[in-house]
């Protein structure tokens, strides 16, 4: 089972990354996690540009179908989610109903400096995957103060914040094999 | 059971490394965040308590906009309220070294009585030739009393943190001669 993982921050020490790679450290087994970096070099979205995408966007487009489920890490950006990221999701949405993003098992954690582990900018990206068609597991991983949240191994620091994200992923995995009913 | 009182006698000053003003609040209705103000001034005068620390000596360093908004004025207003200062009635001690303090609490210019309680550990003599005791005091603040008012809604519903805080102070007292 592949797991196609996106960050939400480009930035080279992001701790969206780092959480990313946390959850490769505790899949469930039978589960691969392949990470996604093409966002900044993603254009913004246009509809002019559909009929003949750029390939930064076909590749996109392929990586979330070739999946069998998605990871987005999320930081906050003024209280949602950042930009870059909302324009990749538009990218994916499209064309709607029938996009990439339809029924596919996606969950979504986050990590921010502050307290709060960018708890508003996963609802946000819940609801847009949702609004996209997409099969969301409900459940959040707010990581706050993340510039301490990991260990030099590149692991959370906190036991209890780990076994959450392995909850998580073994939610999405379940996802995979027994979506939900769709009403 | 009824417990005998006795005000505390003599002069203490607080050795400031030994000293801390903590505070600890419930943020997303369950994780509870813990922290200091460090540079801390107390002295103790035949049972009155007069304590202030200095609101830029909060542990909170890093990440600077987290710093930069708790010492806004969202917050404590640093720039214009650089200390919390808290002034006490007379220290009543009970047989078994618990204390009860009747005092007030000013944070960003606001004054507010607040009652606190916690233990005496009576002075011995230390390591350096000092006697020195030991008051540990704890307090329940409503923070929006002292206008420290932000909040956000959770996507989940509730209060992002809670206006309940708790304060607890640990001053190691070195008896004046």
């Amino acid at each position: 089972m592949r797991i196609l993982g996106i960050a939400g921050s480009v930035r080279r020490e992001s701790h969206n990354r780092k959480l990313l790679r946390a959850a490769g450290d505790v899949l469930p087994p039978g589960a691969e996690l392949v990470e996604w970096e093409g966002l900044a070099s993603l254009p913004i979205f246009d509809q002019d540009l559909e009929s003949d995408p750029p390939a930064t966007v076909s590749e996109l487009l392929a990586a979330i179908d070739e999946a069998d489920a998605l990871l987005i890490a999320t930081p906050e950006y003024n209280a949602s989610l950042p930009g870059g990221l909302k324009n990749a999701l538009d990218w994916a949405s499209r064309p709607f109903p029938d996009n990439v993003l339809r029924d596919k098992p996606s969950v979504v954690v986050g990590a921010s400096t502050g307290l709060f582990g960018a708890v508003w900018a996963q609802a946000e990206v819940r609801k847009v995957l949702k609004a996209s068609g997409a099969d969301v597991v409900e459940n959040e991983l707010p990581v706050g103060m993340a510039d301490s949240a990991f260990t030099h191994d590149g692991s959370l620091a906190d036991p209890e914040l780990s076994a959450r994200l392995a909850d998580l992923l073994g939610d999405l995995t379940r996802e995979v094999r027994t979506p939900a009913e769709v009403a | 059971m009824s417990t005998a009182t006795t005000a505390l006698r003599g002069t203490y000053t607080a050795d400031p490394v030994h000293s801390s003003f903590g505070f600890s609040v419930r943020y997303q209705g369950v994780s509870l965040f813990r922290g200091t103000l460090d540079e801390v001034e107390a002295t103790l005068t035949d049972g009155r308590l007069e304590g202030r620390a200095k609101v830029e000596s909060i542990s909170i360093r890093t990440p600077e906009q987290f710093r930069a908004h708790v010492l806004s004025a969202e917050f404590f207003d640093a720039e214009n309220h650089p200390e919390v200062v808290y002034t006490s009635s007379d220290v009543d001690v009970s047989g078994d070294g618990t204390v009860t303090v009747e005092g007030e609490l000013t944070i960003k210019g606001i004054t507010r009585p607040v009652t606190a309680t916690g233990t005496w550990i009576a002075p011995e003599g230390d390591a350096f030739g000092n006697t020195r005791g030991h008051l540990n005091l704890e307090a329940q603040v409503d923070r929006t009393e002292f206008d420290m008012n932000w909040n956000a809604p959770l996507p989940s519903g509730g209060k992002a943190l809670a206006n309940e805080v708790t304060l607890t102070v640990e001053l190691s007292l070195v008896e004046q001669a």
